[in-house]
């Protein structure tokens, strides 16, 4: 007969030195762990908890404009910077990280500067206004001992098109409301009466559109395809254009005008529209007869949109005073961030690392966000990111149950927005009611619902 | 832990025989990781929530097949075993074979969360005391305590007294969770389920009852034995629970159905216990049995191995060691260990419970225990209903076509009665058809909602089931979920 008994010897089980990591031993069988269910919902009902506790998504705000800011630009080689333009023709250069202070000024604009932009290699930058000039500057190289730059430094406008100053007020007769740089390459775009493609060197644009008789509000490059740009104008129309061809190559006509234009860095071919209406709608650049998504949330025009370059999700800055954060694929926000001292916010930024939301509101203040409101900034160990992503796949797996989903869907929204969302909750229902009782009372097929992604779209042309 | 992709088109070439074989191996330790059945996709709408719920399913037969592959090459220790050649018996085979203070009176002893702490239920009270003896708490609001139990997950300290009151206490802050009346008398059989922190209680008339802390009934009363019931225990997995009565019976009984699975003769077992591995040790008077399940559900329970002590010494208690092959035996004259190889668990997993912890490691692992601290509403019947999809109750009731089946075969049953032929002038055709009609209307009467509707057919609802069978001039009125 054989026998054979458990014997355990103890150097194989135990460590030998002080400094010697403990041996870990893993049994995966589900019969060692009884009730692991119940205590994964508990540990997904804490990991909820924890994340609201440690919820605190303002970091600072940016003080020093005079008047509403009403553009930003990042600078794409530049985590630290960020440009930021107000009603009053005042350009600053913040540094966001370590100071979030002034680093450099721009004056020179004499009425509001409307449009702002940096190009890809960081070397320039291009604003417009409503003077009717576009002024190119040379932004100056961060120097190696960035923290020490705590003094304000006023620069020279090094690069303006000199001797052709006098000639842009001419050529421009009109205020051009939107500027955006192509990300390959040394052409810009500027909106306003018309859409006109400019290159650095050249005092005449390369190319002009005209469409109609309103005016192009905002122009965005696409950045896989650096020839293709998307513009919305004020007859509620978004257009797609190819520098290479001379007129449109897409147009969509909506009920209600966009604001804004952001595509995402991740699809290229999609991108998503900031609407007077409060919603976003995103589109495939092919298709344009449906909107992809939706995103509903906004109570108010929602005024300015950016992608996070993870292409995941995208933020947007509304009239009603708040920002959002959206999934790009979802159809409803994932986060709300408001204050009492921020009014109108007109532009939003998503930082290049995609941990920080920027935006300028009305109340002459630059506002830094975490995107991911409960997040650990700094250095996180290996033990501590590992802890980390368990939480949130735990309390991912246990969302829809109503304890933990209470405690996560749970924002506080100021009492405006609150009682303007009820309102319109209940406007749509009952308008909701009435087209299914209208439609069960009518002939089969006479009546056609609409669905919310062809709704606001009246027709596409071309 | 990182989990390659697999070549999917290596899994459908024609595999050499060996390696067919470790597959099929494989895929039956799958089984035991996959935690039961995959959720059944089909039925939903939602095209996004779909494809992401297949999305993690598929990882979840990946971690499966992972942790399969684990067990089979990388776990350190294998288990114990016994192996007879020939005609030899493995119960034939000795002990001898394989090797060479509180002056009341304490009924029960349990440990709490980890051996720091005790707890003993003495002549009057029970108390709670620190590893090296000191007395922390007398827990007086028990009464003389018969049994004490610890609920690991829950951390509640479970009782059985004298009158028959089941007394649950929160050990983490102090509260009594529960004090329930049984109604059935003093008993001093009380085991807790591992599974699902059942506590069960045998009784003198036969039944074992199972409670939990929330509710004043007994969630299951089921009667195991025609006399009164001395010992329970349970299998590691849940699904199996022993019972010995005094008419010398121990019965094997599956708890999902509730039904005797097993019932082996012969001997009156005082005390019963189930190792990790599934082997069952019954003591009775000074002998102890060890019973091993030939086959994988637990039907087959059938002699192992057996021990006796010397004569004088009456087994009280017997326990099997966890992650040891050992089997622990209290009897009248102290306390004796014995061998019993392919008991324990061979490969323990740190984090539930390291034999060679450090104190720094016990200390971590009581405030992780307590943080996952489980409330005492979780204790149920079935532990993996917990975050699981309720039951869509539509198909329960049924539908309108089904209950008009129904009625028309009750009233073809109620006219096809053969009617005795009274005599002496009773007999009259008109009392015959009057007492047919009767007959008729009592089957009808048993179906009251089609009665009813039949009168107010207009503040109906019309329902989705009832939308097959409208005209289809007012299908458009069907309500629609």
């Amino acid at each position: 007969m054989r026998i054979k008994t458990i014997s355990r010897s103890v150097d194989e089980f135990t460590r030998e030195r002080s400094q010697d990591l403990q041996r870990v031993f893993h049994n995966f069988d589900p019969s060692l762990r009884p009730m692991e269910k119940a205590v994964e919902y508990q540990r997904a009902l804490t990991a909820a908890k924890l994340e609201k506790i440690f919820a605190r998504p303002f970091v600072g705000a940016m003080d020093g404009h005079r008047d509403g800011i009403s553009c930003m630009a990042k600078n794409p080689n530049y985590l630290k910077g960020i440009f930021s333009a107000s009603m009053d023709g005042d350009i600053r250069l913040w540094d966001i990280a370590t100071s979030r202070r002034t680093v450099c000024q721009f004056p020179g604009h004499l009425g509001a500067v409307r449009g702002l932009t940096v190009s890809t290699d960081g070397n320039v930058l291009v604003s417009c206004g409503t003077d009717c000039n576009v002024r190119l500057w040379s932004v100056p190289r961060p120097s190696l001992e960035d923290s020490d730059l705590s003094s304000e430094k006023s620069t020279e406008v090094v690069h303006s098109i000199c001797g052709l100053y006098l000639q842009e007020c001419v050529i421009l007769s009109f205020t051009s409301r939107a500027v955006d740089h192509q990300f390959e390459g040394d052409l810009f775009a500027t909106a306003g009466a018309q859409l006109d493609i400019w290159n650095h060197n050249r005092s005449q644009p390369v190319q002009s559109f005209t469409s109609g008789s309103h005016s192009v509000i905002s122009v965005r490059f696409n950045p896989g395809e650096p020839d293709i740009l998307a513009t919305s104008s004020g007859d509620n129309h978004i257009s797609i254009y190819d520098i290479r061809m001379s007129s449109a190559a897409r147009k969509i006509l909506m009920r209600t005008k966009t604001n804004s234009i952001a595509w995402n860095p991740m699809e290229p071919m999609n991108f998503t529209a900031a609407n007077e209406d409060g919603n976003c709608y995103s589109f495939d650049g092919r298709k344009n007869e449906e909107a992809k998504c939706v995103h509903k949330d906004h109570v108010s025009a929602v005024m300015d949109i950016d992608f996070s370059p993870t292409g995941r999700e995208f933020v947007t800055g509304s009239y009603d005073r708040s920002v959002r954060i959206f999934p790009y694929n979802g159809g409803h926000s994932r986060e709300i961030y408001h204050t009492k001292r921020m009014q109108r916010v007109f532009c939003v930024k998503y930082s290049s690392d995609a941990t920080y939301v920027i935006s300028g509101s009305d109340d002459t203040n630059l506002r830094l966000w975490k995107a991911k409101a409960s997040e650990q900034l700094g250095v996180i160990l290996p033990r501590e990111q590992k802890k980390h992503e368990y939480n949130e796949a735990v309390k991912n797996r246990y969302k829809h149950l109503p304890e933990i989903k209470r405690i996560v869907r749970h924002r506080h929204l100021p009492k405006p927005i609150y009682k303007a969302k009820a309102e319109s909750r209940a406007m749509n229902d009952a308008k909701r009611r009435k087209d299914d009782r209208r439609k069960a009372h009518s002939a089969p097929g006479t009546v056609v619902t609409e669905s919310h992604r062809t709704r606001r779209i009246i027709k596409e042309v071309e | 832990m990182e989990v390659a992709l697999e070549d999917n088109n290596l899994m459908e070439k024609v595999l050499p025989p060996d390696e067919q074989e470790i597959d099929v191996e494989l895929e039956a330790k799958e089984k035991k990781y996959l935690r039961g059945e995959g959720a059944n996709l089909e039925s939903l709408k939602d095209k996004k929530l779909k494809t992401q719920l297949a999305s993690r399913e598929k990882l979840y037969g990946k971690s499966a097949k992972a942790a399969a592959k684990i067990e089979k090459w990388l776990l350190p220790a294998s288990a114990g075993y016994l192996e007879t050649e020939g005609l030899e018996k493995t119960w034939r085979i000795k002990q001898t074979d394989i090797a060479k203070e509180v002056r009341e009176t304490v009924r029960d002893v349990a440990f709490l969360h980890n051996d720091q702490f005790f707890a003993a239920a003495q002549k009057k009270y029970s108390y709670i005391y620190a590893r090296d003896g000191t007395e922390l708490h007398c827990l007086k609001e028990r009464g003389p305590v018969a049994r004490l139990r610890f609920l690991k997950n829950h951390f509640l300290l479970a009782s059985i007294n004298k009158i028959g009151q089941l007394h649950y206490q929160d050990v983490t802050y102090g509260d009594m969770v529960a004090s329930i009346r049984t109604g059935k008398g003093r008993t001093d059989v009380m085991e807790v389920n591992p599974y699902n922190g059942v506590v069960a209680l045998g009784h003198s008339g036969g039944t074992v009852t199972m409670w939990k802390p929330t509710s004043q009934a007994p969630l299951v009363q089921m009667q195991c034995h025609p006399g009164p019931v001395s010992a329970v225990a349970f299998h590691p997995n849940g699904h199996l629970m022993a019972t010995s009565g005094k008419e010398r019976k121990v019965k094997i009984w599956d708890l999902r159905k509730f039904e005797e699975v097993q019932t082996i003769h012969g001997f009156h077992a005082k005390t019963l216990s189930f190792s990790q591995k599934g082997l069952l040790a019954a003591g009775t008077g000074s002998f102890v049995q060890v019973l091993g399940d030939s086959s994988g559900g637990g039907g087959g329970y059938s002699r192992y191995m057996s021990h006796s002590m010397v004569k004088g010494y009456q087994v009280e208690k017997v326990m099997f060691r966890p992650y040891e092959d050992v089997l622990g035996i209290g009897h009248s004259m102290g306390w004796s260990s014995v061998l019993i190889p392919g008991s324990g668990e061979p490969n323990f997993d740190s984090w539930v419970a390291n034999p060679f912890e450090t104190s720094k490691q016990r200390r971590e692992k009581e405030v992780h225990l307590l943080l996952d601290k489980l409330p005492p509403e979780t204790i149920m019947l079935d532990p993996s209903k917990i975050g699981a999809m309720r039951p869509s109750r539509r198909k329960e009731r049924p539908t309108r076509g089904e209950i008009e089946v129904e009625k028309e075969v009750a009233i073809e049953a109620a006219k096809s009665v053969e009617m005795k032929k009274k005599t002496k002038g009773r007999n009259k055709p008109s009392k015959r058809t009057k007492k047919k009609k009767e007959l008729v209307e009592n089957a009808k009467k048993t179906f009251p909602e089609l009665e009813h509707s039949n009168i107010a057919g207009k503040k109906r609802r019309i329902g989705e089931d009832a939308a097959a069978e409208l005209p289809a001039s007012l299908k458009r009125f069907a309500r629609k979920n």
